[in-house]
């Protein structure tokens, strides 16, 4: 019996939610009485894995596994979990979590259940609680096999320090297989992305047009968060459809949401639901948000999102 | 080229939850069903390809006979024929052991699948389907071209996206921005009624087995009321989000 987590890394530095994987693995680990073990690909010192629970880390590093790769990172995880006769391995809600779990879930022939909320309500059967309906509901599901699969929802559980002896052993290489190539990759550097934010500053119609999104990314700055927008912004092509959040757009779990001139759409509130706090900033006292909201301004975005930053900035600096 | 799409008939987007038989099973009273909207945008791809390419495009559903609609809906977007097969699944690797069967028999060059549906939220059945196929895959689709045995497909990562080549067959989980919300196509009376004469089979399940089971739905606990903040009190605002909330 042991569990297993993919901590994920990148240039060389692990992922937040590796440290959040690693202590919900550990509370995990610490009620069947079993190890902890982490995988990581190419990356070159694990060992602040050992400060979240961690207490043994199979090292894969090889040129063939420099970036992710779906069906490559599979085998290997899956060659991990058969030697060590896992029954349990937590995955993250990342792109590529999400990609390859079904993989190892046919590999291992495995339950899975993705967009898990909390620790198990029971071991025996293995019984989870995950969000369904896009955020509108929750269920209860049952993984009835030897080995099962949980994919963690983003900040559902949090990072929590538990200091563990760690031993770091290198895995054996699989020859690389497949017909995929990875071609080009365009990622926006030095921006933080929705997945990895603690903060999301989201903006809607509201705001009038593109050239007014300043008032978002200034926020953002201010805050050190992530940007997103509703769905008609992305429709109207002010915005990437990556920034789309929302029932068919990507799901925010945060701990902080501000929405700016975003009305509050049944689909849009489902995407956001999981966020912990959520700040609406609107000038109609009507707009369905404010049902949903913790806290909310009415007031018109223009002179009140340059307030605040205004007002983020001395707080910041006193 | 062969293409088939899979079909997942789910909620509309605007629908309220609810839930009976003991908080057990989906209140399906008062809802209107659509395809899935991952799906959509993958079936509208699977036309594009139809007309600029030649392809035939084949949708497929596993469910009981109240996702018929949906699959004529499919047929008069444009879809060749349609298949039904005649389980009502409740969990995903069911879903994707029914849809390997199916293609076992058929030989798709490519197979379309919503990244997930809006309903379930698995996130698995298009991954597990190529697993058990042994199909090249990739997910979180957003850019999809063919040429000859090979293709070339972009998928959206976290904080970018990433452009892979490889062979067919090959399995997509589709998304929005495979095509623009503009481009959804909204059937014409000539579609409905093609759609009609159009094949719909209805094949019988093979044995499969499930992994999972859904025991007991709940909804989020009730919110309490928005605090309100003046918008010429904003250092409120801060100190709530300091002292209160505890987020910044």
């Amino acid at each position: 019996m042991a569990v297993l987590i993919y901590a994920e890394s990148e240039n060389n530095l692990l992922k937040k939610s590796a440290f959040e994987l690693a202590s919900y693995g550990r509370a995990v680990a610490d009620k069947k009485e079993c190890d902890l073990i982490a995988v990581v690909f190419n990356l070159s010192d694990p060992s602040s894995l050992s400060e979240y629970g961690v207490n043994k880390v199979i090292s894969y590093e090889d040129p063939t596994l420099s970036a992710f790769k779906a069906h490559e990172y599979g085998v290997h995880l899956v060659s991990t979990a058969k030697e060590i006769n896992v029954d349990l391995v937590v995955l993250s809600s990342s792109a590529d979590a999400k990609y390859l779990a079904p993989i190892l879930s046919v590999a291992l022939m495995a339950g899975y259940a993705s967009n898990v909320v909390a620790l198990p309500e029971s071991y025996a059967p293995l019984t989870v609680k995950r969000t369904c309906y896009s955020n509108k509901a929750f269920n209860t599901t049952i993984l009835k096999n030897e080995i099962n699969i949980i994919g963690l929802s983003n900040n559902a559980f949090g990072a929590h320090k538990k200091s563990t002896p760690l031993s770091v052993k290198s895995g054996e290489i699989s020859p690389s297989s497949g017909s995929l190539q990875i071609e080009k990759v365009e990622k926006v550097t030095g921006k933080v992305t929705i997945a990895d934010a603690d903060i999301v500053i989201s903006g809607g119609r509201g705001l009038k047009g593109p050239e007014n999104w300043h008032l978002i990314e200034d926020l953002a700055d201010v805050l050190g968060a992530a940007t997103a927008c509703s769905k008609p912004v992305s429709d109207m092509g002010w915005r990437p459809h990556s920034e789309h959040v929302g029932q068919t757009g990507k799901p925010v779990a945060t701990n902080l949401y501000i929405a700016v001139g975003v009305s509050g759409a049944i689909q849009h509130l489902a995407g956001i639901n999981a966020s912990k706090v959520k700040v609406v900033i609107n000038n109609d006292p009507e707009a369905p948000f404010f049902k949903a909201a913790d806290y909310g301004v009415v007031g018109d975005a223009f002179e009140v999102v340059p307030a605040l930053i205004e007002k983020l900035k001395k707080f910041q600096n006193s | 080229m062969k293409i088939l799409v899979c079909i997942s008939n789910v909620p509309d987007t605007t629908s309220k939850i609810n839930f009976i038989e003991g908080d057990t099973q989906f209140d399906r009273n008062g809802i209107q069903f659509i395809i899935n909207p991952n799906d959509e945008f993958g079936l509208t791809r699977a036309i594009w390809f139809q007309q600029k390419q030649g392809a035939e495009v084949s949708v497929v559903s596993v469910g009981n006979a109240s996702c018929e609609p949906t699959l004529r809906k499919c047929l008069a977007i444009g879809a060749d024929r349609a298949f039904r097969v005649d389980l009502e699944p409740t969990d995903g690797f069911q879903v994707a052991q029914q849809l390997q069967a199916h293609c076992q028999n058929e030989n798709y060059d490519l197979i379309i699948a919503g990244r997930e549906s809006i309903d379930y939220n698995g996130s698995m059945v298009p991954g597990m389907l190529s697993a058990l196929l042994g199909s090249s895959f990739v997910t979180n689709c957003v850019a999809l071209e063919i040429t000859e045995n090979k293709a070339q497909a972009s998928r959206e990562i976290d904080g970018g996206i990433e452009t892979v080549s490889c062979d067919l067959p090959l399995v997509i989980g589709a998304q929005k921005g495979l095509v623009e919300e503009k481009d959804l196509i909204i059937p014409n009376m000539r579609g409905i009624m093609q759609a009609r004469q159009k094949p719909l089979e209805v094949i019988p399940p093979t044995t499969t087995e499930t992994r999972s089971e859904v025991i007991h739905y709940e909804k989020p606990a009730p919110r309490g009321e928005v605090k309100l903040v003046d918008a010429n009190n904003l250092d409120q605002l801060i100190d709530l989000l300091q002292n209160e909330a505890k987020v910044i």
